[in-house]
């Protein structure tokens, strides 16, 4: 699979400071990516240079095999952390306008704007300025501002911040279905769920260094600790902590279940789950068995602290 | 359509929409208009009153002296006593001019009185003061044996007539006419920059306020913004500047011929002027014929490249203050240093170019790029060598290139940052990022 947008060895400094190390990132045609750090990172300096807002000082930009050159705004589509629209401005002509400024000529704008009014059942705002509106109101003319112009690629820097529970879903569903037409999308967040939910590949950034980068379930695979939780009803409780506690580190755990079963978390340490489940299955009735999966969250807070 | 097409046109229409616009655009002319007829209307007012002023001269010499005229008029109540004369000057006239009994006329250069509740205006202490000085001069000159008829006589009032090598006549009080004409383009360019200027850092201000600066310049250059910025709201300005110039006039036009009165003329035209203004015609047309002298076409051009390379200047360091704070309030301390020059420029303007149109000080000035579009425009009209004039644009528009290069940089970085007033010293990092 050929990637939408390669980032190689970009650097980045505000005088002193230095926003980004040398980061190099791929991602891939079609996926949606999600770009995690903390506050702080450099993910909103690496955006803006993918956006040709500002320059980085050394390294380069590929977006779709071509070096980054003025003409891909219009492949490109952006909705930044702080955003906004022109409040006096009415929502037909500042579609309109932010449209054309991408390069839509006004009658292809005019088709697209009707399709998406359409969609969101919102005709009656055209006229209205944006003052006028309710907040989650627009949010959705953001929204569609964003995506107007079919872009190849749409880069979403904190999506959900701001956002009303209803309308974040609302445009959640709409960056699937986008997805799923083809379009790459990045998704800048600290707010693990989302990353969790939707996205197939994830690179870590902190303090302006790349730490992680790959598809989510190699990432979850690098960062494994062979933990399983079990639950066994055993009439045999004594012998088999004993045979476990031979081979296994054994903690206590909890998980939703309907038996009322023994809680294990056991560290495999060296040692098969085949090795495991033969300890197990011959002290009692197995009712639970698997690997305890790190969340993003942990492998997010793990990376960072372990940085410090 | 161009990108930059675009955003001039965008700040167009949101600048010609805006209500305080429309208003400003159709009230200000009514507003000016109004002002100055009612100006002169009070200024008539005043001139129809006739001020009383008592005399008790104890003396007797001077009361002939005070002679009416149509703004005064004197009363003599030298019969009274002078107690009884202070109490009824004080109850209904403006004021006493009391003179003392003297054994010497000369004394009394200092002893006349006058005697008044209200402060007398300079200009009607010099006229009594004249009257006196007059009355005892021809005292003096009559003790020492002239005929002081004779003397008046012989006095003579000279009157240099003014002419050109040419052999053109020339005038007086042409100059204060030259730098009026040259000092009105120039205020009009300063008013255009301070109006205009801040509305565009209003417009980049509310770009930041609103969070939409981001997703614009995630499309078009910085600096093509800023441009488009600047452009479309001096469109909007000219505009408004042609809409109040053909208003003004018709209004103008419209209610002096209704009325018949002349906007802050001193008064209606009296049989006495007009004979005056025949004699006058003459000079008139001296005067007329020196105006159509002026370097009118020059000006004219000089005010057109004066005006884009002026107001580009300062307007795009406007925006770079819009762009550097978060709102208005923040923005007075560095719209100091923008204000100062302009002023500087008016009134070294007016001056020292009505002194020596091509001194040092005012050559100076009108080189210097922040001050030129005032001070070279009111030095046109009394002919700037083609060299300095070149210079001087020369000058202003490298400046102008270098400083909206300046502008955009800080402009470019400013924008995105929010929620701190930077100090200069930041500013200034701005310019290496």
């Amino acid at each position: 699979m050929s990637n939408i947008l390669e980032v190689k060895n970009v650097v980045k400094q505000y005088g002193d400071y230095t926003a980004l190390n040398s980061v190099s990132l791929q991602v891939p045609k079609g996926s949606i990516y999600g770009l995690l750090g903390p506050n702080g990172a450099g993910k909103t300096s690496l955006i803006r240079i993918i956006n040709q807002i500002t320059m980085p000082d050394s390294g380069e930009v590929i977006l779709d095999g071509e070096k980054l050159a003025p003409n891909h705004v219009s492949v490109i589509g952006y909705m930044p952390e702080e955003r906004g629209l022109y409040k006096t401005m009415k929502v037909g002509e500042q579609a309109l306008y932010l449209a054309q400024l991408k390069g839509m000529s006004k009658a292809d704008a005019q088709k697209q704007l009707k399709y998406w009014f359409e969609k969101f059942e919102i005709e009656a705002w055209w006229n209205k300025k944006i003052q006028e509106l309710s907040k989650g109101m627009a949010q959705k003319i953001q929204f569609i501002v964003t995506i107007l112009h079919q872009p190849k690629l749409l880069i979403l820097d904190e999506p959900f911040s701001g956002f009303d529970p209803v309308n974040a879903n609302l445009i959640k569903d709409e960056i699937i279905e986008l997805n799923k037409k083809g379009t790459s999308i990045i998704f800048s967040t600290h707010r693990m769920e989302s990353v969790e939910e939707m996205c197939d590949y994830i690179a870590l950034i902190h303090k302006s260094n790349k730490l992680i980068e790959g598809k989510l379930e190699d990432v979850k695979r690098q960062y494994r600790t062979h933990k399983f939780q079990v639950g066994i009803v055993s009439n045999n409780v004594e012998g088999l902590m004993y045979d476990l506690t031979q081979k296994f580190t054994v903690g206590q755990t909890n998980f939703k279940s309907l038996n009322d079963d023994l809680k294990l978390e056991i560290d495999l340490g060296g040692a098969t789950q085949n090795e495991l489940l033969s300890i197990l299955t011959r002290n009692g009735q197995v009712t639970h068995f698997t690997e305890t999966i790190p969340s993003v969250n942990d492998i997010f807070i793990q990376t960072v602290t372990n940085k410090k | 359509m161009g990108v930059l097409s675009l955003i001039i046109k965008r700040e167009f229409i949101a600048k010609v929409r805006n209500k305080s616009f429309i208003v400003m655009t159709f009230l200000s002319p009514l507003l000016i208009v109004g002002m100055s007829f009612l100006i002169g209307y009070l200024a008539n007012m005043n001139k129809g009153e006739i001020t009383k002023i008592a005399i008790h001269d104890e003396a007797g010499i001077l009361k002939s002296d005070f002679k009416n005229d149509k703004e005064t008029q004197y009363v003599d109540l030298s019969a009274m006593p002078l107690k009884l004369a202070k109490d009824t000057a004080a109850k209904n006239y403006e004021g006493l001019i009391y003179v003392p009994k003297v054994s010497n006329t000369e004394e009394l250069s200092t002893k006349v009185e006058y005697i008044s509740d209200d402060s007398p205006s300079m200009e009607s202490i010099m006229s009594m003061e004249k009257v006196i000085d007059n009355k005892l001069t021809h005292e003096n000159l009559k003790k020492l044996g002239f005929d002081a008829a004779k003397i008046d006589a012989a006095k003579v009032d000279s009157d240099i007539h003014l002419s050109k090598f040419s052999g053109e006549d020339s005038l007086k009080g042409l100059n204060e006419i030259k730098v009026g004409i040259g000092g009105a383009f120039g205020y009009l360019i300063m008013m255009f920059i301070i109006i205009y200027g801040n509305m565009v850092m209003r417009s980049v201000i509310e770009e930041k306020t609103n969070r939409i600066i981001e997703i614009i310049i995630s499309s078009v250059k910085p600096f093509q913004l800023m441009l488009g910025k600047i452009m479309g709201t001096s469109l909007a300005g000219i505009l408004q500047f042609a809409i109040w110039a053909i208003l003004g006039g018709v209004l103008m036009f419209g209610i002096s011929s209704f009325f018949g009165v002349q906007p802050g003329a001193s008064s209606t035209v009296s049989p006495e002027m007009m004979e005056m203004a025949q004699k006058e015609m003459g000079t008139v047309q001296t005067y007329i014929r020196e105006l159509w002298n002026l370097p009118i076409g020059t000006l004219t051009v000089a005010f057109i490249i004066y005006f884009i390379g002026g107001y580009f200047l300062y307007s795009s360091l406007y925006a770079a203050i819009g762009a550097a704070v978060d709102s208005e309030t923040d923005s007075q301390q560095f719209l100091f240093p923008i204000i100062m020059p302009l002023m500087l420029g008016v009134y070294v303007g007016f001056f020292t170019v009505i002194n020596d149109p091509h001194g040092t000080v005012a050559t100076v000035f009108s080189m210097i790029p922040l001050t030129s579009p005032i001070v070279m425009l009111m030095r046109i009209p009394f002919g700037v060598p083609v060299w300095q004039l070149i210079l001087s644009i020369v000058i202003l528009f490298a400046t102008f290139i270098t400083v909206v290069w300046f502008a955009s940089k800080i402009y470019r970085v400013g924008i995105l940052m929010y929620g701190k007033k930077p100090t200069w010293k930041e500013l200034y990092k701005w310019l290496k990022y």
